[in-house]
């Protein structure tokens, strides 16, 4: 039986409409390029053309004296005296003293339109004093690289340590060494992952106006308007509340559209432009040159293990360059590689380096997918080895509640074993594989976050309700939220517009990121719609003349808790509604607050390819996704999240990579050369979607949006072993590395 | 008293000890104490980390831990 027919719920678990898809196909959907004001400027931003640079002088002389042009900015146009983050993120809007990757910031203009600021943008000339670059992290961690900032080490890094290392961290527990003792088999190996972007298919866009009496808007394509609101005051200097943020549609993030870019930039163009707003829309070259991708990573795993599968100790040294700023999620990689283990002993030692790239943004899961990489394949290499069932031997180690995760606390309610029980019966596993064709399998895992998050809900006139959240809709979350509050309420679907509303209409919200939005958003609606209830049965109750506590809200209506409240017949919300006026005034519903209960999803994929022997090209012939979603709200979206993260993890394992120069340029700044996975490279990836209910949400909700695109990458590296006899340790497997493993081991 | 599990390299600001107790019913007396008692931590802590007690991250600053079983130390949880 279909899952959605189990369903307890009238609603939750069903797959209606999504409330934005007549906008998107008829092209009415408006995002962030497609915003437009009277007496608008166009912004065009000029970039260092090195990875590594002195900034000697700007002359903006030429540009300034182009018909047209309306003003200039430069970091000297930006206030000082910033710290810690705040700075950081100044400096990566706008270079200061110095250019610190290919693409940075450091200089920007305005005009009348479009072509005139890139045209006074090639005006403007930048002398610089080309400096030694660093690239790769394993060079920038070396002691006699070049210094990317003196006096970036936080109080974390120990004295001694290379001067490029900008945080550190260890943690563990047990005696690792004496597990290492109790195995049969020991393994070490090294691994290492490119950076790669989020590929979000809407370039970064935003239209800023401000004045100079600090009062201003922006209307941004985002995954948080309140991070843009805080941000961009901090970068500015403004007071948060004289600046309005709309987010428009958004035409992806991923994780990427959580920070700032070029919308400081827009503001202060504007400024110094009388107030007229000024649009900024990237181009893909600046997108990903300029914007953040994930972080690099090199890795060193070593793991112990019985000739019956247990592991007895695991030990992890990883090594993530995040660019020029601190920032990689080199912590959080390492919280998540073990976690789908129980582990008697562990050791895990980080480094958050800092290199010429671009200052790296959140991507899906930050971290987790480079630690599976790493140490999901070397379980898969060992289990080869020991000639163990892969599946088995994870089923053997996988946590379950009451378990103390790999990175120190006891685990709540999790779903890996139920997940993993769901794969081992699943048909693809019995499928049968032909030549040149392998299986490989992976584990997935990622926290989920909470944050911030503040609900308003509204009854109209007429019964039907509005719901006003902070968390733009980048995955689904409209659906989920209507069905949810659908579902409170005991009203259809249809009758709960759910709208995202700018930072002047609700108090402050955490972006849309931790897979956080269906479950922290959707708790505050129920919450708000929980209120409203019982503003309705309080305002029938004075009708009928009765306690409100002898009032029940079912169905829609309210009605007497029982045959003592008296005989009357039920009130729905639509008659509460029409006469709300003259019962007490509108009636809402508003919750905020930092939701507890955040329930962890942990993920397994499985995944068969064929491996061209000849060219070394890998074709994924089936794709499996099983994942534990807690309770499903709207089936639909969290399959097409799980699809999501694995199209984005295979799209990371086999072709996605930044190729720098020996300049430290970067290539391949256009997506034909940076080869993101289209739909003819892939088959339907399949799912199946494990329900182990969190406790801490009222229908169960677990985040969905991350952890898939965990275990594609060690997922797909087992498969290539399987089907051409080759370890991939580095990625993307691209076909000619591929091709030259393969002829390598050929040639013995 | 509450025990609090560190991250082992915060251990060079506790004389080499990665659980220390401190003398806290909140999430803020607990940062608040470990701060006065091991005041090498205060950038770190004041830069930012989660507590994540009884295997859930603290949500506030007020979230009790007067009858944690276990307080861990985290770094700052986030997420794409």
């Amino acid at each position: 039986m279909a899952k959605d027919e189990l369903s307890e719920y009238r609603l939750v678990g069903t797959r209606p409409l999504r409330p934005d898809g007549l906008d998107k196909v008829t092209g009415r959907a408006r995002y962030g390029a497609d915003i437009s004001m009277p007496g608008m400027l166009w912004g065009a931003v000029v970039r260092s053309p090195h990875a590594h640079a002195r900034i000697v002088r700007i002359d903006a002389s030429k540009a300034e004296a182009l018909p047209g042009v309306k003003a200039v900015v430069t970091r000297a146009d930006f206030p000082e005296g910033l710290t810690g983050e705040n700075w950081n993120l100044q400096e990566n809007t706008m270079a200061g003293e110095r250019a610190l990757y290919d693409g940075h910031a450091v200089a920007a203009v305005a005009a009348t339109s479009a072509l005139r600021a890139q045209e006074a943008a090639r005006l403007i000339e930048v002398e610089y004093e080309v400096l030694p670059h660093v690239i790769d992290v394993d060079d920038a961690i070396r002691p006699d690289a070049p210094v990317i900032r003196e006096g970036a080490a936080d109080a974390t890094v120990p004295e001694g340590s290379p001067p490029n290392v900008a945080r550190y961290i260890e943690f563990g527990h047990g005696d690792p060494e004496a597990g290492f003792s109790a195995a049969d088999l020991v393994r070490e190996r090294s691994y290492k992952t490119e950076a790669t972007h989020q590929g979000y298919i809407e370039p970064h866009a935003c239209l800023g106006q401000l004045g100079a009496d600090g009062k201003g808007e922006m209307w941004v394509c985002t995954q948080g308007q309140w991070f843009i609101r805080q941000m961009c005051s901090a970068v500015l200097g403004l007071e948060a509340a004289q600046l309005r943020v709309t987010p428009s549609e958004i035409g992806g993030g991923f994780g990427g559209k959580t920070t700032i870019f070029m919308e400081p930039l827009s503001l202060a163009l504007s400024r110094k432009a009388g107030g007229r707003p000024v649009k900024i829309v990237m181009t893909r070259s600046e997108v990903l040159r300029a914007t953040g991708p994930t972080a690099s990573a090199s890795m060193d795993v070593k793991i112990g293990m019985t000739k019956d599968g247990m592991i007895t100790a695991a030990d992890a040294e990883f090594r993530m360059q995040g660019g020029a700023f601190p920032g990689a999620p080199v912590d959080m990689a390492l919280y998540c590689a073990f976690a789908p283990y129980k582990l008697p002993a562990a050791k895990h030692v980080g480094y958050d380096v800092l290199a010429n790239r671009p200052k790296c943004a959140a991507y899906r899961a930050p971290g987790s997918p480079m630690g599976a990489f790493a140490v999901e394949s070397l379980i898969d290499e060992m289990c080869r080895e020991l000639g163990l069932d892969p599946l088995e031997v994870r089923l053997k180690n996988a946590v379950k509640e009451g378990d103390r995760a790999s990175y120190g606390p006891t685990f709540g309610s999790i779903g890996l074993i139920e997940t993993l029980e769901a794969v081992k019966s699943h048909p693809n596993l019995a499928q049968p594989l032909g030549p040149n064709q392998g299986r490989g399998i992976a584990s997935g895992y990622w926290f989920n976050h909470s944050g911030e998050t503040s609900v308003s809900l509204a009854i109209s006139e007429d019964g039907t309700v509005q719901v006003s959240v902070g968390t733009p809709d980048i995955g689904g979350s409209r659906a989920s939220i209507a069905l949810m509050t659908a579902e409170t309420l005991g009203i259809a679907y249809e009758d709960v517009r759910v709208n995202v509303v700018e930072t002047g209409a609700l108090g402050v919200n955490e972006p849309t990121h931790g897979s956080r939005a269906t479950f922290a958003s959707g708790k505050a609606a129920v919450t708000a719609a929980r209120q409203a209830i019982a503003e309705m049965c309080r305002r029938a109750a004075a009708d009928w003349g009765i306690d409100a506590e002898a009032v029940e809200w079912a169905n829609g209506a309210a009605q007497p808790a029982g045959p003592n409240a008296g005989k009357f017949p039920p009130m729905g919300i639509e008659e509460i509604a029409a006469k709300m006026g003259s019962t007490g005034g509108p009636i809402s519903g508003h919750h905020e607050s930092v939701p507890e209960g955040v329930g962890a999803s942990f993920g397994c994929h499985v995944v068969d390819v064929e491996v061209d022997p000849e060219t070394g090209r890998t074709t994924i012939l089936r794709y499996l996704v099983v994942q534990d979603a807690g309770r499903a709200i709207h089936p639909a979206y969290v399959e097409g999240q799980f699809q999501g993260g694995a199209a984005q993890g295979i799209g990371w394992a086999l072709n996605e990579a930044y190729i720098y120069g020996q300049d430290g340029r970067l290539q391949n700044a256009v997506f034909l050369d940076y080869r993101v996975p289209v739909a003819s490279d892939l088959p339907m990836i399949e799912t199946e979607i494990v329900e182990v209910p969190n406790p801490g949400h009222p229908f169960g909700v677990r985040g969905v949006g991350e952890t898939g695109i965990t275990p594609p990458l060690p997922a797909i590296a087992n498969a290539i072993e399987a089907a051409a006899g080759v370890r991939m340790r580095s990625l993307p497997m691209s076909p000619p590395r591929v091709l030259a493993a393969i002829k390598a081991a050929r040639e013995g | 008293m509450v025990m609090v599990n560190l991250w082992s390299s915060l251990s060079r600001f506790t004389g080499g000890e990665t659980a220390v107790e401190v003398e806290a019913a909140t999430v803020a007396g607990l940062l608040d104490g470990l701060k006065a008692a091991y005041p090498g931590l205060a950038p770190i802590l004041d830069a930012g980390v989660s507590v994540v007690i009884d295997g859930e991250v603290a949500t506030g600053r007020h979230a009790s831990v007067a009858d944690a079983g276990e307080v861990f130390l985290m770094q700052r949880m986030k997420g794409g």
